[in-house]
This record gives structure tokens, C-alpha cells and sequence, in this order.
């Protein structure tokens, strides 16, 4: 492994601190019990993964992957770009599909915490008998 | 939705330039940033907030779920049916290269191609992005007036 | 260096914002919060010279994600329960993750060297054959309708699809209930 330079800082900072970020993300999906705050959580955790693909495309001197009149411009890498905005996208359509089924859970079960649910799954494993929910229409 | 007048001309006043941004955004995809995904969730967003000051009955009486489920699978169908064209004109599936008037300017036709599925793309994400918030919306009761 | 200062400052914002979602128990104040950390990768993708992905990311992260966000808590309850379970296992599962990571990124390329594998084939192939092969001049949208057009049309699908699966989770259609009403008329 390479000391601690400054120059060696200065090239990783940026993975670092969307690792950071990304880790942040993956806490609040692994310790928190609410559904929505876990959706929230893989929200935070995917724009990270984002920021370290565009990261790697970045050239520094580089200009946005938009032709212009000057022969000699660099580019930065278009390839992730590209990769991410679909990525983005589909990620949205997919979060609506987990809230839709957050939605159903709160209609059918009445609670949206990860403990209460277990607790209701127990409860119908031991006496077969399912609670009548608060929620339900 | 009677009162809030102020929000109500606000938005009146946004939705037509929401709306006319998307189209530039979509059509103007080929020479700056922009294309399919981001003018059909711009263009989509204009109809949210019509949704929202308004109330989703009135959403639903501009634009028809049926209308809107529909659009949805229109837009896969004009990209899947480009390929489909290029195919019968003789190329590889989705080698846009087919539409070029001329052969020896393939590069046109690569444009001609690109225009034709980022307006599917848009299309369908429009109107999938509509269909969500219409779904989402009709499941919560109606915000009344006296609510805010 | 300037580029590193703004890079810095945005990213303090951003890890400010995703503490806060992590301390904050009102689902509002969270919400609220996701659509501002979209906001600001937004901004830190423009500094990366992403500016499609930075469109998107505040159209899509930034707009439709709060909507949504919004749409869901008003059928839900606003507060979160306060935790039960000890914070010290997840503590220990993340920091175990995110110091492996980060033992990963000392052999990594140095950040934004034009060196790096990255830069070294199907990118700058693009690039170069792209002038020949498509006029127009935002290279992204080239790659993505032309070069990589299977990769969006299977894309556009998958939006489709999560559409539909949205429609029949919480649609209530008629249909169920006409066909309801119609079995109860024939017992």
C-alpha cells in the first residue's frame, strides 16, 4: 500500500466519501424497522452507487460528452452516463412499485414496522388466525 | 377546489410552460442534454401538479386512465416497431441506419432513427409516471379545502 | 483545486442531509430531506460533467420521488417507531462493508486521470467513430438510442412493466367488484 500523501488523498477523497454515503444508505436499511424509511435508505444507497459511476467517468480537464467546434476538447466518459440515466429512471419505477406494496401492507396488516409485521406473521403461524386490521377499507 | 385562489392561477400560470419545456426538452435531446426520460417525467410532472391543486377527478377528466395505460404501451410499441421497419427495409433490428434517404449519408438516418424511439421512451414514461401518481392519488382520500 | 472546493462543499451537504435522514423520526421531515439529497447530487453530477444524469436525477430523484414519497405518507402513518433493537450489530455490518470498500479503492485508479482502464476501450471508441456515424452533437443520446438502443428499449420496458404492476396493486377497478356482485347474485 502507497503512504498517506496529500496527492494520494486528493485521487480516492471522492470514492471515500460516496462510500460514506453509500454506507449511511445501508444503515438506515439494515437498522431501521419502518418500510418507508427503508425504502428511503435503498433511495440514499443507489444515488450513491450513482455518484461512483460518474465519478469514474470523470477526466479531469474534461468537458460534458456534448460535441463542440474545438477538435482538441476532452471528453469525459459518456458510457456511464448513459448506464446512470436509465439507471435513475428505472430506480424511480421501481421504488413506486415498493411504496404501492407498502400501501397494500398498511391496508391488509395495519402497521408498516418491520416488528409489528413479524409479530402479526407469528402470531397467524402459532393460532392461524389473522388480526383484523384498523386500516383495511 | 374553490379557494386557495392564488395557488390555483399560479399553477395555472406554470403548467403551459412545464408542458412547452418538455417538448423542447424532448426535441432538443439530439443537441444538449435532455431526451425521452427526462421530458416524459417534465411532461408528466405538469399534469402531477394539475392533479394535485385540482383534485384527481378533474386529472382524470383531461386525461383518461384508459388513455393513459394505453399511451404507455404505445411507447414500447414505437420503439419495439422501429426496429421492426429497420428489419424490413432490409438492416439489422434497430439499425436506424435504414432511414437514410441516401446510403452513402447513413448518419441521417442514425438521427431520423434516435428522434423516432427517444419519443417513444418519452411517450411511455409520461405516461407510466402518470398512471403511478393516479394510482397513488386515487387511494387517498381528496384533500378537501378546509384541510390545508 | 476550485473544482475540489465545490466537490467538498457538496459533499458535506450531502452527508448532512443523509445524517439527518438517518436521525429524524418524522416521515415528512425524511421525505423532504430525500428530494434535497437529489437536489444536490444533482448539482454534484453537473460538477462531474454529467449534465443528462444531473437532469435526471432532478427531475426524477428531485420531483416524482417526492410526489410519490408524499402520496404513500398520506396513507400512512407520518411518525416512524422509535427503534427497539440495539444499533450495534447494523453499526458493526456497515462498518465492516464500507472499510472493505474502502481498503478496494487503494488499488483503484486515481480520480478523473484519463488514464484509467475506464478510458481505455468502448468509451473512447465511441467517441471517436461518433461523428462518422451519427450527427448529432450530445454523445449520450447517440449512445443511448443507437449504440446501446437494445439496453433502452429493455429499459423502457422495465418502466412499463413497474407501471402495470403499480396500476394492478392499487387500482380499484370495477371489474373486481361488478364480478363480486355478480357471484353473491348467483349464490
Amino acid at each position: 500500500m502507497e503512504d498517506l500523501t496529500f496527492d494520494f488523498i486528493i485521487a480516492r477523497y471522492n470514492y471515500w466519501l460516496v462510500i460514506t454515503l453509500m454506507m449511511t444508505g445501508f444503515y438506515v436499511v439494515v437498522s431501521r424497522g419502518n418500510l418507508i424509511k427503508k425504502i428511503v435508505g435503498l433511495n440514499l444507497f443507489q444515488t450513491s452507487v450513482f455518484m461512483l459511476y460518474i465519478s469514474a467517468g470523470k477526466i479531469i480537464g474534461g468537458t460534458a460528452p456534448i460535441f463542440t467546434d474545438n477538435p482538441d476538447e476532452v471528453y469525459s466518459n459518456p458510457l456511464p452516463h448513459v448506464l446512470i440515466l436509465t439507471a435513475i429512471v428505472v430506480g424511480v419505477a421501481t421504488t413506486a412499485l415498493g411504496l404501492a406494496l407498502i400501501i397494500r401492507i398498511k391496508e391488509t396488516f395495519g402497521s408498516i414496522e418491520e416488528d409489528e409485521l413479524l409479530k402479526i406473521e407469528h402470531d397467524y403461524d402459532t393460532t392461524g388466525k389473522m388480526p383484523t386490521a384498523e386500516g383495511r377499507p | 377546489m374553490h379557494h386557495h385562489l392564488i395557488l390555483r392561477i399560479v399553477s395555472k400560470f406554470l403548467i403551459p410552460p412545464i408542458l412547452l419545456y418538455a417538448l423542447y426538452v424532448q426535441f432538443h435531446g439530439d443537441f444538449g442534454p435532455g431526451g425521452g426520460f427526462q421530458a416524459g417525467v417534465i411532461f408528466a410532472a405538469g399534469f402531477i401538479l394539475y392533479g394535485i391543486v385540482y383534485g384527481v377527478s378533474h386529472l382524470r377528466r383531461v386525461l383518461p386512465p384508459a388513455l393513459v395505460r394505453a399511451l404507455a404501451a404505445l411507447g414500447v410499441l414505437i420503439y419495439a416497431g422501429t426496429g421492426v421497419v429497420s428489419m424490413f427495409l432490409g438492416f439489422n433490428y434497430l439499425d436506424y441506419a435504414a432511414f437514410a434517404s441516401d446510403p452513402a449519408h447513413a448518419s441521417h438516418g442514425q438521427h431520423y432513427g434516435i428522434i423516432v424511439i427517444e419519443f417513444g421512451v418519452g411517450l411511455t414514461v409520461f405516461a407510466v409516471m402518470t398512471a403511478i401518481f393516479m394510482a397513488f392519488a386515487s387511494r387517498a382520500p381528496e384533500i378537501k379545502d378546509t384541510d390545508w | 483545486m476550485s473544482v475540489i472546493l465545490i466537490d467538498v462543499a457538496l459533499f458535506s451537504f450531502l452527508l448532512l442531509t443523509a445524517f439527518a435522514i438517518v436521525r429524524l423520526r418524522n416521515l415528512f421531515a425524511v421525505t423532504m430531506l430525500t428530494s434535497v439529497f437529489s437536489l444536490l447530487s444533482a448539482g454534484l453530477f453537473v460538477t462531474l460533467d454529467a449534465v443528462d444524469v444531473a437532469f435526471t436525477e432532478a427531475a426524477v430523484g428531485a420531483g416524482i420521488s417526492t410526489v410519490l414519497l408524499l402520496g404513500t405518507l398520506s396513507l400512512t402513518p407520518h411518525d416512524e417507531k422509535p427503534a427497539t433493537r440495539s444499533p450495534l450489530l447494523p453499526m458493526l455490518v456497515v462498518f465492516i462493508t464500507g472499510a472493505a470498500l474502502i481498503y478496494g479503492t487503494m488499488d483503484m485508479p486515481a480520480f478523473g486521470s484519463a488514464d484509467a482502464p475506464i478510458h481505455q476501450h468502448v468509451g473512447p471508441d465511441y467517441i471517436e467513430r461518433y461523428p462518422h456515424d451519427i450527427d448529432m452533437p450530445n454523445i449520450v443520446t447517440g449512445i443511448l438510442g443507437s449504440y446501446r438502443g437494445f439496453d433502452t428499449l429493455g429499459e423502457t420496458a422495465v418502466v412499463f412493466t413497474a407501471g402495470i404492476a403499480v396500476i394492478l396493486l392499487l387500482h380499484r377497478s370495477t371489474l373486481g367488484r361488478r364480478r363480486r356482485e355478480d357471484e353473491e347474485e348467483d349464490l
